[in-house]
C-alpha cells in the first residue's frame, strides 16, 4: 500500500503543479494563440483534477465546456479580433510607467492579502468536515433521483439551477445585442463534411445518455446539454445553417424553453404547495426528469447560438 | 496476479511505449508534417493497446463496448483532423523537410 | 495491479507534460494545437486507467467527453482560427 499512496501524491502532487504553471505561462504569454491553447490544456488538466478529487459530474462538465466549448469559443473569438486588427487598427494609449507601477504594487497587496486571508481559512477548517452529505443522504430517497448531485442541483436548491437558466439567457441576450458580424462560412470539403455527419449523431446520443444517467450516475442537464451545444459548433462549423423558416420563432422557442419550464413548474408548486419549487416526492422523478430534458435542449441551443454570435438572417448594417 | 493480469499488463506497457514514442516524435521531428505522423501512431496504437488491455480487465460486457466506442471516436477524429490541419499547413505554405 | 495502473497513468502524465515543450515553441500554430490534441489523447488513456483502478465507470463518460469534444476543438482551430490564404478550393 505504500508505493500506492506515493504514486497517488506524486500523480496529484504533478498535476496541481502543473495547473499553477499552465495558468502562469497562459496569462504571461504575449501570443494570444499560444495563450489560447495553453487554456484548452488548462481546462483538461483541470478536469482530470477534479476526477482525483472525486466528483466526476464536475469533471464532464469541465470536459465538455472548459476544455471544448470554451477553447472553440476563444478561437472564434481571436479569429474575429484578427479580422478587425487588419480593417482597422486597434489604439491602446500607453500608459506611463508610474501609472503602471503603482497599479502593480495595488495589485500585489491585494492578491497577498487574499492569499493570506485564504490559507488562515483552509488550514482552521476540521481536518474532518461532514458538510451537508448526511442530510442529502438521508433525504435522497425522498428526491426522485439517486444521484446526489442531481438531488441538490434540481431538487433541494432547484432555485439556483433556474435563476443559472437565466443567466444564460441573459449571456446570449448580451452577445446578440452586441451586433456582432457574422461569418461567410468556405465551403467544407468532403473529409470535414463526412466528419460532421458522422460525430454529430454521435454527440446527440451521448448527450441523451449523459440526461438519461444523470439520475442514478454522474451526467445531468448541463453536462447534456453542453454536449448538445458542441454538436451545434460543429454543424456551424462545418458550413451548416438553421433554415430560415425555423431560425425566427421555433429557435426562439427552444431558447426559452428552459427558464420557461422552470418558472411554470415553480409557479405550480407555488400554487399548490406553498412553497417555491417543493416537488412531491411521488412526482418528483418525473419533474426532475421534464426540466432536465428541456434544459438540455435549451442550454445546447443556446450555448451552439453563443459561438454563431449573431441572431441568425442577421444583416450587417452598413 | 493471474495469467490475465500478466496480459493486460504487457498490453499496457505496450501502449504506453507507444505513447512514449508519439510524444518523442512531437518533439523531436522536423516539421508538421512528421510531427502529424508521430501523434497518429500515439492515438491509433497506443490507446488501441490501452483499451485491449483494459478491456481484459473490465468488469462488463457494457463497459469493454464503451472502451472501444472511445477507442473509434479517437481514430475517426484523428484521422479527420490530421487530414484537415496537413492540408491547412500546406495552403499556408509551410514547407516539408528535407534532408 | 491497482499500483500498477496509478503507475501508468503517473507516466503518461509525465509525457503530457513533456509535449508542453512543443505548445511554447511553436513555431506555427499548428504545431501547437497538435500538442494540444495529443494532450486530449493522453488525458482518455490516464481516465480508462483511472476508472479501472478506482472502480469508477463514470470516469469512461468523461474519456468520451474527451475525445469528442478535443474533435471540435481541432475543427474549429482548422475552420476559423486558421483561414486559408486566398481564395477556398473547396472538392479539395
Amino acid at each position: 500500500m505504500e508505493a500506492l499512496g506515493l504514486l497517488q501524491w506524486c500523480l496529484d502532487g504533478l498535476l496541481g503543479l502543473g495547473l499553477l504553471w499552465l495558468a502562469w505561462r497562459a496569462l504571461a504569454c504575449s501570443d494570444l494563440f499560444k495563450a489560447v491553447v495553453l487554456f484548452i490544456a488548462f481546462g483538461l488538466l483541470m478536469a482530470l483534477a477534479w476526477v482525483r478529487l472525486e466528483a466526476p459530474d464536475i469533471a464532464l462538465a469541465e470536459a465538455a465546456i472548459g476544455a471544448g466549448l470554451t477553447g472553440a469559443l476563444l478561437l472564434s473569438a481571436l479569429a474575429r479580433l484578427r479580422a478587425i486588427q487588419a480593417n482597422g487598427t486597434i489604439v491602446i494609449p500607453a500608459q506611463q510607467a508610474a501609472k503602471v507601477q503603482l497599479s502593480r504594487w495595488l495589485a500585489g497587496t491585494i492578491l497577498l492579502s487574499a492569499a493570506i486571508g485564504l490559507g488562515y481559512a483552509i488550514t482552521s477548517l476540521p481536518p474532518e468536515a461532514a458538510g451537508l452529505s448526511a442530510e442529502v443522504t438521508a433525504n435522497l430517497a425522498a428526491s426522485g433521483v439517486g444521484n446526489p448531485v442531481t438531488a441538490v442541483l434540481l431538487n433541494f436548491r432547484a432555485y439556483d439551477t433556474l435563476l443559472e437558466m437565466a443567466v444564460l439567457l441573459l449571456a446570449l441576450l448580451a452577445v446578440w445585442s452586441l451586433d456582432g458580424l457574422p461569418t461567410a462560412e468556405a465551403a467544407a470539403g468532403p473529409v470535414l463534411d463526412t466528419l460532421a455527419r458522422l460525430l454529430t449523431p454521435v454527440l446527440i446520443l451521448v448527450a441523451a445518455y449523459l440526461l438519461w444517467v444523470g439520475a442514478d450516475a454522474p451526467g445531468g442537464a448541463f453536462q447534456a446539454g453542453s454536449v448538445l451545444g458542441a454538436a451545434g459548433v460543429l454543424l456551424l462549423l462545418a458550413g451548416w445553417r438553421l433554415q430560415p423558416s425555423l431560425a425566427q420563432l421555433p429557435l426562439r422557442l427552444a431558447l426559452v424553453a428552459g427558464s420557461g419550464t422552470f418558472v411554470v413548474i415553480a409557479l405550480l408548486t407555488l400554487l399548490s404547495t406553498g412553497r417555491l419549487l417543493a416537488f412531491p416526492p411521488a412526482q418528483a422523478g418525473t419533474l426532475i426528469l421534464i426540466l432536465e430534458a428541456v434544459a438540455t435542449v435549451s442550454i445546447g441551443v443556446t450555448l451552439a447560438a453563443l459561438f454563431l454570435a449573431a441572431p441568425p438572417g442577421h444583416k450587417e448594417k452598413l | 496476479m493471474t495469467a490475465s493480469d500478466y496480459l493486460a499488463a504487457l498490453l499496457l506497457i505496450s501502449g504506453a511505449v507507444f505513447f512514449l514514442a508519439g510524444t518523442l516524435g512531437l518533439l523531436r521531428f522536423p516539421d508538421v508534417y512528421t510531427r502529424l505522423h508521430a501523434l497518429t501512431k500515439a492515438d491509433n496504437v497506443g490507446l488501441g493497446l490501452v483499451v485491449i488491455g483494459l478491456a481484459i480487465q473490465a468488469e462488463s460486457l457494457a463497459a469493454v463496448g464503451k472502451l472501444l466506442l472511445i477507442w473509434l471516436l479517437v481514430l475517426l477524429a484523428g484521422a479527420s483532423v490530421s487530414y484537415l490541419v496537413a492540408r491547412g499547413a500546406l495552403h499556408k505554405g509551410i514547407r516539408l523537410w528535407k534532408r | 495491479m491497482q499500483t500498477f495502473y496509478f503507475a501508468l497513468a503517473l507516466f503518461l502524465l509525465l509525457n503530457l507534460f513533456a509535449g508542453m515543450w512543443r505548445v511554447l515553441r511553436g513555431p506555427s500554430p499548428a504545431d501547437r494545437m497538435l500538442a494540444a490534441q495529443l494532450f486530449g489523447t493522453t488525458a482518455v488513456a490516464v481516465l480508462l486507467l483511472l476508472a479501472q483502478a478506482s472502480a469508477s465507470p463514470a470516469l469512461r463518460d468523461v474519456a468520451l467527453l474527451f475525445a469528442l469534444l478535443a474533435a471540435v476543438t481541432a475543427v474549429a482551430f482548422v475552420r476559423r482560427a486558421w483561414p486559408e490564404e486566398g481564395g477556398e478550393r473547396d472538392g479539395e
